[in-house]
C-alpha cells in the first residue's frame, strides 16, 4: 500500500520506470512478510496499538489490565495457599516437640531439657507455651531463641510482648509471674499475631503426677523439631474445601474472561480500518491478539503489584487463630507459572472466539447477532449431569475422618457441574425472561430492549455473580448443616470449669477458697474424680467416683448428714446412678500414659453403708451422678488416675472475672487449664475455609461489582448522543437513570434468583449426601443483600455520568 | 434549448398535427414563452426538407397547422444523436450580480445588503417552484426541480460570496 | 420587541461556550402554524439558536417567550416537561433509539408524558401510516435505510401533536429524493395539525418549504421578512 505507483503523472517526478527503485511491472508488488515472520509483525503491531493508540486504546488496554490484574492477584493469593500451610506447618514442627511415651527411655544429659507444654487463654485468644528446665549447659534451645529463660524469666513472641506492655494486657501480667527476658524470634512465631512464650522453671519434674490431657505431662527432649502427623481430614471437610475453592475460582475466571472483552466494539473499529488499508482477516486477528496479549501481560503486572499490596493486609487473616504471615504468601512456582502462562493463553483464546463471532470487513464491522436463539437443553444437561453425580450418594459421605473416600471427588465434580450449569443457564434465562416483558414505564421498555438485543455483556458479567452466589449460598448452608456437628453449644458465658492433674481433697478444698475469693466469681465448686467401672463389666458399667469432703459432696448431693466415711450413690434426677451398695468397682489409667508398662488399677467395693440420694446441680449445672466418697473411705493417692474438675459460676458479663479466674488458676499451677463455656466453639478447619469463602465472596462480588460498573460506564459513555436526544425530548432525569438502574437490576435479580434456587438445591443435595440436616434456609438472605446492594453500588456509580450525559449539551457535538 | 428536436421529440411518441405539436410543447416545456404557430411551420417545414419528418396526411380545409407529421426513421437517430450529445457548458458567471457585488464595494455600500435582498428574492421564486412541484406532474416536478437546482447553485455562490466579502473589500481598495 | 400573536418568540438571545460566542443579541419569532427557516453558514449559531428556542438550552442573556410564558424562568423539570408535551424534535442522525423498534421508538414521546402503551402505540401507528413507514415498525432502526428512519424520527415528532416542531437539518444525512419526502410529508403534516415548524438549515432548497427565513450570521438573527421590500 505504501508504495507509490510509477505513473508518469505530474505528482510522480521519477518517471524513470526503469530506475532500481521502481519495481518492474511484470514482477509481483511486495505484500509483506509471510509465515513467522508476519505473526511476529502483527502480534507486535497489535501490542503497539494496545498501548499508543491514543486515548481510547489507552483506556481500553488499562481496563483489560486492571480488571485482568485484580482476578491474578486473586488467583496469586490461592496459589499462595499451599506454601503458606507448608511454611506455617514447618514453623509449627521445627518448634514442638515429642511428647510421646517413647520420649521417657531418653537419659537425662547435660544436653537434654525438661519441656511442659502449658495453655491458658487471653479474651478468648489463646495464649501457649512451655515451661523449661534444662538438665545442662547443652540442653536444646527452642528455635527463634537465642538464650534459654532462666527461672523467673521468659522469652515472648513479639505479639505478646506488645500486649503485656499495654494496657490491656495488665490482667495477662498478674497471671506470669516472669520478668520478659526477650523476645523470640520469627522462627519461633506462627504468624505476627500469635501469643505464645517460653518461661524458665525450676519445679517442672519429669515424674510429676500426669495431668488429664495428652499434653499434661513434662517430657524429657535432647532436641526440638517433630514430625506431628497431621489430623487426617474428613472428607465432608475435602468436599468443603473443593466446593469453596470453585466457587472462588470459577468466578474469577468468568472475570479475567469477561475484562478481556472490555472496549471490543472499539477495537472491532479499529480493526475495520485496518482492513480498509489492506490487512487480511487473518492478520486483524493477529493483530487483536497482540492486543489482547499485551493487556493480559499488562494484567499480570498490575496482579503481581496488587498481590503485594494485598499481601500487606494478610495479618488480617487468621488461621486456626494465628493471623497468616505476609512473608509466608508466596505463590508456589509452579502455580505461578501457569497463572502467567494460562492468564494469556486465556485472553488470546476469549479474543479469537469473540471475534469468530463478528466479521470485520473493510467498511465495517458486522456482527452475527442473527436470530441464533440460546437453546436450554444442552444449558439443562450439565446441572442434570451434576445432579447424577450426586443423588447415588446421598448418605455416602461420612464425617469419619478415617473413612477414606474415593467418592469426595465424585462429590465435588457434581458440584462443580451444577455450578457451573447455572452460570450456563443464566443467558438462557435473561433472554428468556427479558423477552416476556412487555410493557410497563419507559425507562423499564429502554433497559429490557437494551438486555434484549444485546444480552452477552449482562450475562458475562452476571455470569461470575451468579456461580459465587450460588456456591456460597450452598456452602454457607453446608456449613450451617454440618457445623451442629462440631460445636458444642455450651451454657452460658458466665460459666467456666477446668481440670488439672489429681489432687487431694484437701487441696482441692483449699483451691475452692481461692476461686471462691477471686473477684467476680459467684460460686466455685472444684472436686477430685476418678472413672470407675463395674469390676465384672469392664466395657459398658461406667461411672464417676467423686471424692470430697462433706462441705463438697453436699453441693453435689441432697444429704441429710453427712461426716467422714460415708458414702453416697446419686441419682440425677432423670437417671439413676444403676449402682447398689456392695459393688465392686474397678479404676484404671489411661493407656497412652503406661508406655507399655501393665496398667495400674484400683479395686473398691462400694460399701454397705452407702446411701443413695439425690444429685443437685453443681456451678455448671451438671449432676454428678454416681459414686460420692468422703476422703477416709477411699486411698486418694493411690488412685490411678484422678484428675481435679474445677466448675465456676461467675457474675453475668464480667469479662475481667475470667480473666482473673485463669490468674489464680495460674498461681495454682501453669499447668491447671480453665477454660470458658460460653460462646461457640469451631473446629479450626471449618472456621478457616468458612472465613476464606466469606473473604473470598466478598473481594470476588466487589470487583464483580465494580467490573458491572466499568461496563455500564463504558456504555453509556457510546450511547452518549443518545442520552442527549432522549433529554431533549423532553425524558425525565427519572426515566433515563431508571432505565440504567433497571438494566442492572434486571440481570443482577434474575442471577440472584437463580443463585438463590440452585445454590439451596446444591445446599441441600449436598447435605443430604452428608448426611446432614438443613438448619438454615434463610441462610441466602445475606447474598440477596449483596445483589441488592451491587445494583445499588453500580447505580449511584454511573449517576454522576448519567447526569452530565443527560444534559442536552450533547447535541452540540457536530 | 432546439426547437426542432423537442418537436421531433414529441413526435416519436407519434404522429400529431401542427396544432397539437404546439399545445404539448406549450405543456411541458413552454411555460414562460409560448410558440407562435409560425415558428412550428417553420420548423417543420425544415425538418421536411431535411427528411426528418413526413407528411403523414392532410386533413379537409388546408392549412400548415390541418397537416399531420410523423417521424421519420432518420428523424429518430437524430434525435437520439442530440440527447446523447452532452451540451456544451456556460460559464454563467452571474456577471450582473458580479458587477453588483464590485460596484457597491467600490461606492462603499453595504454589499451584505444586496447579498441578501437576492437571497430574499431567490427564495421567495424558490418557494413558488417547491409550490408548484408539489402540485404539479413528473414534468412539473422535473423542470421546477431544474430551477431549483439552478437557483440554490446560485444562492451557494452568494454564501460564499458573502463569507469572502473582507477578502473581497481589501482587494477592491488595494 | 415581540411581534404581537407570535406563538414563539425571543429576543436579544447570548450564548457563549467558554471565548467562543454562538449567539450575540439574536432576535426570533414565529406565529402557530407557520414554517420558519433558520439558515446561515456552519457554525453560525443555528443550532444553539434552535436549542435555546426548544428551552434545552438556557441562554446566558436575553429572554424566550412561549405562549406567554418566559421559558428563562422554568425550571429544568418544568422546561423537560414543555418539550415532552408541546414540542416535537427532528435531529440529523443518531437520534432513534436502536434497541427499540419503530413503533416503539415513535411511540416514545407519549410514553415520556405518561400515555399507556397501547394508546402511545395505536397514536404513533397512525403517524407511521401517515409517514408511509408503516411496514417497517416491527422492525430495528438499524435494519431499515436513513429515509426511512428519518421518516420515523419525523412520525415521533409529531405523535404527541406538538405546537411547535423543531427540526435541525432534518435532511442533513439524506439524498435529495428522500430529503424532499421527509420535508414535504413533515411541513404538510405540520400545517394539518396547525404546528409552528423551526427549520434549521443550510440548504436553500430545503429552506423552500418554509413560509419566512431567518439568517443567522455572526450569531445574530435576521429576518428576512422586510428585506425583500426594501430590495
Amino acid at each position: 500500500m505504501a508504495r507509490p505507483e510509477p505513473t508518469t503523472g505530474p505528482d510522480s517526478p521519477g518517471t524513470d520506470s526503469t530506475g532500481p527503485d521502481s519495481p518492474k511491472p511484470d514482477r509481483p508488488r511486495p505484500t509483506g512478510p509471510t509465515g513467522p515472520a508476519a505473526w511476529a509483525r502483527d502480534l507486535a503491531m497489535g501490542a503497539r496499538f494496545a498501548v499508543t493508540g491514543g486515548r481510547e486504546s489507552l483506556l481500553r488496554t488499562a481496563l483489560v489490565a486492571i480488571g485482568v490484574g485484580l482476578g491474578v492477584a486473586l488467583l496469586a493469593i490461592a496459589a499462595s495457599v499451599p506454601h503458606l500451610s507448608a511454611a506455617r506447618e514447618h514453623r509449627e514442627n521445627a518448634r514442638s516437640v515429642n511428647d510421646e511415651g517413647n520420649s521417657r527411655s531418653i537419659k537425662a544429659s547435660d544436653r537434654t531439657l525438661l519441656y511442659q507444654a502449658v495453655t491458658t487463654d487471653f479474651h478468648d485468644k489463646p495464649v501457649e507455651g512451655a515451661l523449661l528446665r534444662p538438665e545442662g549447659p547443652l540442653a536444646p534451645l527452642p528455635p527463634g531463641v537465642s538464650a534459654m529463660p532462666a527461672p523467673g524469666e521468659m522469652v515472648v513472641s513479639p505479639a505478646l510482648d506488645d500486649l503485656l506492655r499495654s494496657a490491656d494486657g495488665k490482667l495477662l501480667r498478674e497471671r506470669f509471674p516472669y520478668r520478659v527476658a526477650g523476645v523470640i524470634g520469627e522462627a519461633g512465631v506462627m504468624g505476627p499475631d500469635e501469643l505464645f512464650y517460653y518461661a524458665g522453671s525450676d519445679r517442672i519434674r519429669p515424674d510429676a503426677p500426669h495431668g488429664p490431657g495428652i499434653h499434661d505431662a513434662t517430657v524429657r527432649i535432647d532436641r526440638f523439631g517433630h514430625e506431628e502427623g497431621g489430623d487426617p481430614v474428613s472428607p465432608v471437610l475435602v468436599v468443603l474445601m473443593n466446593m469453596t475453592c470453585v466457587v472462588l475460582l470459577l468466578p474469577i475466571g468468568i472475570f479475567i474472561a469477561t475484562a478481556v472483552r472490555a472496549g471490543g466494539e472499539r477495537r472491532d473499529r479499529r480493526l475495520a480500518a485496518l482492513r480498509l488499508v489492506g490487512t487480511d482477516i487473518r492478520a486483524t486477528r493477529r493483530i487483536a491478539s497482540g492486543e489482547a496479549l499485551c493487556g493480559a501481560l499488562l494484567g499480570l503486572v498490575v496482579g503481581a503489584g496488587v498481590f503485594l499490596v494485598l499481601r500487606d493486609f494478610a495479618s488480617g487473616i487468621t488461621i486456626r487463630d494465628v493471623a497468616v504471615s505476609p512473608a509466608d504468601l508466596v505463590p508456589s512456582p509452579a502455580l505461578a507459572a501457569l497463572i502467567a502462562v494460562a492468564v494469556p493463553a486465556v485472553a488470546v483464546l476469549v479474543t479469537l472466539i469473540t471475534l469468530r463471532r463478528v466479521t470485520i470487513e473493510p467498511l465495517g464491522v458486522m456482527r452475527h447477532t442473527a436470530p441464533r436463539r440460546r437453546r436450554l437443553w444442552w444449558r439443562l444437561l450439565i446441572p442434570a449431569a451434576g445432579l447424577a453425580l450426586l443423588l447415588p450418594l446421598f448418605g455416602g459421605v461420612t464425617m469419619d475422618p478415617y473413612a477414606g473416600d474415593a467418592s469426595t471427588y465424585q462429590v465435588a465434580g457434581g458440584g462443580i457441574l451444577v455450578l457451573v450449569g447455572i452460570a450456563a443457564l443464566l443467558p438462557w434465562l435473561l433472554e428468556a425472561g427479558v423477552a416476556r416483558f412487555r410493557g410497563g414505564p419507559v425507562s423499564w421498555q429502554l433497559a429490557t430492549r437494551r438486555i434484549e438485543s444485546n444480552p452477552g455483556p449482562a450475562a458475562r458479567a452476571v455470569g461470575g455473580i451468579t456461580v459465587a452466589m450460588a456456591g456460597a449460598i450452598a456452602i454457607q448452608m453446608l456449613f450451617a448443616g454440618v457445623q451442629g456437628e462440631f460445636v458444642e453449644d455450651l451454657p452460658t458465658h458466665s460459666q467456666m470449669m477446668g481440670v488439672y492433674r489429681g489432687s487431694t481433697p484437701a487441696e482441692a478444698r483449699s483451691y475452692t477458697n481461692s476461686f471462691r475469693a477471686t473477684q467476680g466469681v459467684r460460686d466455685a465448686l472444684v472436686s477430685v474424680e476418678q472413672f470407675a467401672h463395674k469390676s465384672d463389666r469392664p466395657a459398658t458399667g461406667f461411672t464417676g467416683v467423686t471424692v470430697g469432703d462433706c462441705d463438697t459432696l453436699r453441693r453435689l448431693a441432697r444429704l441429710d448428714s453427712c461426716r467422714d466415711g460415708d458414702v453416697f450413690i446419686a441419682d440425677a434426677p432423670d437417671r439413676s446412678a444403676e449402682l447398689l451398695p456392695g459393688t465392686a468397682l474397678s479404676m484404671e489409667d489411661r493407656p497412652y500414659e503406661r508406655d507399655g508398662r501393665k496398667p495400674r488399677t484400683y479395686e473398691w467395693t462400694i460399701p454397705a453403708s452407702a446411701r443413695t440420694v439425690q444429685a443437685v446441680e453443681d456451678p455448671l449445672g451438671r449432676y454428678h451422678r454416681g459414686v460420692l466418697a468422703t476422703p477416709s473411705t477411699i486411698d486418694v493417692a493411690a488412685l490411678p488416675d484422678p484428675s481435679t474438675e474445677v466448675a465456676i459460676q461467675l457474675e453475668p458479663g464480667n469479662l475481667e472475672a475470667v480473666e482473673r479466674v485463669r490468674n489464680t488458676a495460674a498461681s495454682i499451677d501453669p499447668l491447671m487449664r480453665v477454660h470458658r463455656m460460653g460462646g461457640v466453639r469451631k473446629e479450626s478447619n471449618y472456621a478457616m475455609i468458612q472465613q476464606a469463602l466469606l473473604v473470598g465472596t466478598g473481594l470476588l462480588l466487589a470487583l464483580i461489582g465494580a467490573g458491572l460498573a466499568a461496563t455500564t460506564l463504558e456504555q453509556l459513555r457510546e450511547r452518549r448522543r443518545l442520552m442527549s436526544t432522549l433529554a431533549a425530548l423532553g425524558a425525565r432525569r427519572t426515566s433515563v437513570v431508571g432505565s440504567v438502574l433497571w438494566q442492572t437490576a434486571i440481570p443482577v435479580a434474575l442471577g440472584t434468583a437463580l443463585a438463590v434456587a440452585g445454590g439451596l438445591g446444591l445446599g441441600w443435595v449436598m447435605l443430604k449426601v452428608v448426611n446432614g440436616t438443613v438448619r438454615d434456609w434463610l441462610g441466602f438472605l445475606p447474598v440477596v443483600g449483596v445483589g441488592v446492594g451491587m445494583i445499588a453500588l453500580v447505580t449511584t456509580l454511573s449517576l454522576p455520568a448519567v447526569h452530565h450525559m443527560t444534559r442536552p449539551n450533547g447535541l452540540r457535538t457536530e | 434549448m432546439s426547437i426542432a428536436h423537442t418537436l421531433l421529440g414529441l413526435l416519436e411518441a407519434g404522429p400529431r398535427h401542427g396544432y397539437d405539436l404546439k399545445r404539448a410543447f406549450d405543456e411541458r416545456f413552454g411555460h414562460d414563452r409560448p410558440l407562435h404557430y409560425g415558428q412550428v411551420y417553420s420548423t417543420m417545414s425544415r425538418l421536411l426538407k431535411n427528411g426528418l419528418v413526413e407528411v403523414d396526411g392532410v386533413e379537409a380545409g388546408g392549412g400548415p397547422e390541418r397537416k399531420r407529421y410523423a417521424i421519420t426513421d432518420a428523424g429518430v437517430t437524430d434525435v437520439e444523436q442530440w440527447l446523447g450529445r452532452p451540451e456544451k457548458p456556460e460559464p454563467y458567471l452571474q456577471s450582473t450580480l458580479y458587477t453588483k457585488v464590485v460596484l457597491a464595494l467600490l461606492t462603499g455600500r453595504p454589499a451584505d445588503a444586496i447579498l441578501d435582498a437576492q437571497r430574499a428574492e431567490h427564495l421567495r421564486l424558490m418557494r413558488d417552484l417547491t409550490r408548484r412541484k408539489s402540485s404539479g406532474d413528473l414534468a412539473d416536478q422535473l423542470i421546477c426541480d431544474h430551477a431549483l437546482f439552478h437557483l440554490e447553485a446560485d444562492l451557494r455562490w452568494l454564501e460564499l460570496t458573502a463569507a469572502r466579502l473582507d477578502r473581497l473589500s481589501k482587494e477592491v481598495q488595494a | 420587541m415581540i411581534p404581537a400573536g407570535s406563538l414563539l418568540a425571543a429576543s436579544g438571545l447570548r450564548k457563549a461556550y467558554g471565548l467562543t460566542t454562538a449567539l450575540d443579541g439574536a432576535d426570533f419569532s414565529i406565529h402557530p402554524g407557520e414554517v420558519v427557516a433558520v439558515m446561515g453558514p456552519s457554525g453560525s449559531g443555528k443550532s444553539t439558536l434552535l436549542h435555546c428556542l426548544a428551552g434545552i438550552l438556557r441562554p446566558d442573556a436575553g429572554t424566550v417567550r412561549y405562549d406567554g410564558r418566559d421559558l428563562s424562568a422554568l425550571s429544568d423539570a418544568e422546561r423537560s416537561a414543555l418539550r415532552r408535551s408541546e414540542f416535537g424534535f427532528v435531529f440529523q442522525f443518531g437520534q432513534l433509539v436502536p434497541e427499540l423498534t419503530c413503533l416503539e421508538n415513535a411511540a416514545l414521546p407519549l410514553r415520556l408524558t405518561g400515555t399507556k402503551r397501547k394508546d402511545a402505540e395505536a397514536t404513533a401507528l397512525r403517524w407511521l401510516e401517515h409517514l408511509e413507514v408503516a411496514d417497517v415498525r416491527h422492525h430495528r432502526p438499524g435494519q431499515i435505510s436513513g429515509g426511512q428512519q428519518q421518516r420515523v424520527a419525523v412520525a415521533r415528532s409529531l405523535v404527541t401533536t406538538p405546537r411547535v416542531i423543531f427540526a435541525d437539518e432534518p435532511t442533513g444525512a439524506l439524498d435529495s429524493l428522500n430529503g424532499e419526502r421527509v420535508l414535504e410529508l413533515l411541513t404538510k403534516a405540520a400545517r394539518e395539525t396547525r404546528a409552528a415548524v423551526v427549520l434549521v438549515t443550510h440548504e436553500a432548497r430545503v429552506a423552500a418549504y418554509s413560509d419566512r427565513e431567518v439568517v443567522v450570521r455572526d450569531g445574530r438573527a435576521r429576518d428576512m421578512a422586510g428585506v425583500h421590500g426594501a430590495a
